[in-house]
């Protein structure tokens, strides 16, 4: 079956991405060598987020196991734009799927450099708006304001004609109203479910387990949350819908194209295997038939009942 | 031998992708279980590389926990008469992964991800001037000190071995993973050997010792590690500690297993460890709580 698709004009050989920050490409080829770039397990790859300036990451410990998933807290580590662009982006393109880059600031004018210069390369296909950062100016966090966000994306869409996403958080009442705020403003996609708010108590010690104090839960415990919320999103909005939050399998990555994503994003499930994507893609035909569709785009088209 | 960028010689690689391996064997040694996977498709990894496990199918039990693979380094591997590899584990049941992965059956399957990480240095790498090794190893952190040892011991390079543990029931494992020369204990309880803590022992061998020719390397509990580390600060001799930290994927991907850098930042333990020199990390102890 083919499962040729596309997400915003970028052309994809299937409807399989990787959640922002949840496969490190780079260090995957560098542990796995040829054979990772042989058959790369994703459909297209998204970057982690990368910021304007080096960050450190957060202190540990970062990692917590919950029920069924897992709150990590990271701290978005990483190069910084220059770093990125000199070193990183060029290797990632040598990987051979669309390349989108996920990008994040605290102010709107540093959200404007990163998207400019991301998106003057050559090698990126799409660039996805990390909005879970507070901004410096106003103090709300971005991506929980649908005012924020459509006033963002009104700042960002002149800057390039490339595909810009929204990543969504879950850590909202009605996240509909902030995608209808990213698609007034000009969005071409959104993505969903960033990691749910979480926290984890030291099991010896009266203190919390997580350096930063605080994470975010991933894994299939959030599935059911994110589906209800694509659910939601989807008939909500006219643009597409990146859908994740705990895909495990093909029979999973389908729920979240039934309820109204158009392509599907496998994060945690890596962690534990790290083809855990190509499991996804292999296991697509045989679910798609299984629940009466002959091709992924009937599937996609398909509306609830 | 090619080299990585420390001049230790190169780690093997992993294949891509998790493995289902089928386990062999699974007996209690000491106070601890060792059970034995017979891996078809890997390389021989090498002292201090490390695995990602997880049973298979039945891994999350009740409770929903545990969901993440466990880094678990491997006690010992050996040809297997059949074909592949036989790999050892040591498994200590400190929460609901070791404890599923403790009651592996024989004919059970586990997926098995690596070999990951980066080996120890050959003592002369660690130290020029270096007449031979110093492992010192604590609890379940035996199980890398063991692997190193045999390897010295097929390379003709000596070795002395210093072991603690909580009580002498916890130590069953020493005779069959480390040959009994060259071997010293110290017991916290005092049921046998040294009355006290394994870096006692480690400080009246340094005593007696020209640092200039030591080269020592160390597994064990985060404490122990910090305090051998601080030992080799002050003597100024070239150590290597190969580090656990919680971890969901081993390979680079969640960047999880941050470690304080000496030069501040942070390392993934993972892919830039799990071995360290001493002098590359600000503690052993990230995350711990503050000694006080």
């Amino acid at each position: 079956m083919d499962l040729a698709t596309e997400i915003c004009g970028i052309e994809l050989t299937g409807p399989v991405l990787n959640g922002s920050g949840t496969f490190d490409a780079l260090a995957a080829r560098k542990v796995f060598g040829q054979s990772l770039a042989e058959r790369f397990p994703f459909d297209c790859y998204v970057s982690k987020t990368i910021t304007m300036h080096p960050r450190p990451g957060n202190p540990p410990y970062r990692l917590w196991e919950a029920p069924s998933g897992m709150i990590n807290s990271i701290g978005l580590p990483g190069p910084g734009l220059d770093g990125f662009l000199d070193n990183d982006l060029g290797r990632l393109a040598e990987i051979g799927v669309p390349l989108i880059v996920s990008v994040m600031a605290d102010r709107v004018e540093d959200f404007e450099i990163l998207v400019k210069r991301v998106a003057d390369r050559d090698e990126v296909a799409g660039i996805e708006l990390n909005v879970s950062c507070p901004n410096v100016h106003s103090g709300l966090i971005v991506g929980e304001q649908p005012s924020e966000t459509e006033g963002l994306m009104r700042a960002l869409r002149p800057i390039t004609g490339k595909p810009l996403i929204v990543k969504l958080t879950p850590n909202v009442a009605n996240p509909h109203e902030v995608a209808l705020g990213a698609e007034a403003g000009g969005a071409d996609a959104v993505s969903m479910i960033n990691t749910v708010k979480a926290a984890a108590i030291d099991p010896t010690e009266s203190r919390a387990w997580l350096g930063a104090g605080a994470g975010g839960l991933s894994g299939p415990a959030v599935r059911p949350i994110a589906l209800a919320q694509v659910r939601a999103v989807s008939a909500a909005v006219e643009i597409p819908v990146i859908g994740m939050g705990g895909i495990t399998d093909a029979e999973s990555a389908l729920d979240f194209i039934l309820a109204g994503a158009r392509v599907i994003a496998v994060g945690t499930e890596s962690f534990r295997d790290p083809r855990a994507g190509e499991g996804v893609t292999a296991g697509l035909p045989a679910a798609l038939r299984r629940r009466g569709f002959d091709t992924l785009a009937e599937a996609q088209s398909a509306t609830l009942a | 031998m090619p080299a990585d960028r420390a001049g230790r010689p190169e780690s093997p690689r992993a294949p891509f992708g998790r493995r289902l391996c089928e386990v062999a064997e699974s007996r209690v040694s000491g106070g601890y279980r060792l059970f034995t996977l017979v891996d078809e498709e890997g390389p021989a990894p090498a002292p201090g590389q490390f695995f990602m496990l997880a049973a298979a199918p039945d891994w999350t039990g009740e409770g929903g926990r545990p969901y993440l693979p466990r880094a678990i380094s491997h006690a010992r591997v050996v040809e297997n008469p059949a074909g592949g590899l036989r790999l050892d584990f040591l498994i200590d049941e400190v929460g609901p992964g070791t404890a599923r992965l403790g009651r592996m059956e024989p004919g059970e399957k586990c997926w098995l991800a690596g070999p990951f990480g980066g080996r120890f240095s050959l003592p002369r790498q660690l130290n020029p001037g270096a007449a031979g090794a110093i492992l010192v190893g604590g609890g379940i952190g035996i199980a890398p000190m063991a692997v190193l040892r045999r390897e010295l011991v097929d390379r003709g390079i000596p070795s002395r071995s210093l072991l603690g543990f909580r009580d002498q029931a916890h130590s069953g494992g020493v005779d069959e993973l480390f040959g009994c020369e060259e071997t010293r204990l110290a017991f916290e309880d005092g049921s046998s050997g040294h009355k006290g803590y394994v870096t006692d022992l480690l400080l009246q061998l340094l005593e007696g010792d020209d640092s200039g020719s030591a080269a020592i390397y160390s597994c064990g509990p985060p404490a122990m590690l910090e305090a051998v580390r601080q030992i080799c600060l002050q003597r100024e001799i070239p150590v290597e500690l190969a580090l656990e930290s919680p971890m969901a994927c081993g390979y680079g991907a969640c960047f999880g297993c941050a470690v304080p850098k000496a030069d501040g930042g942070y390392m993934r333990l993972c892919v830039d460890g799990p071995v360290v020199r001493g002098d590359e990390i600000a503690t052993a102890m990230a995350g711990e709580p503050a000694v006080g």
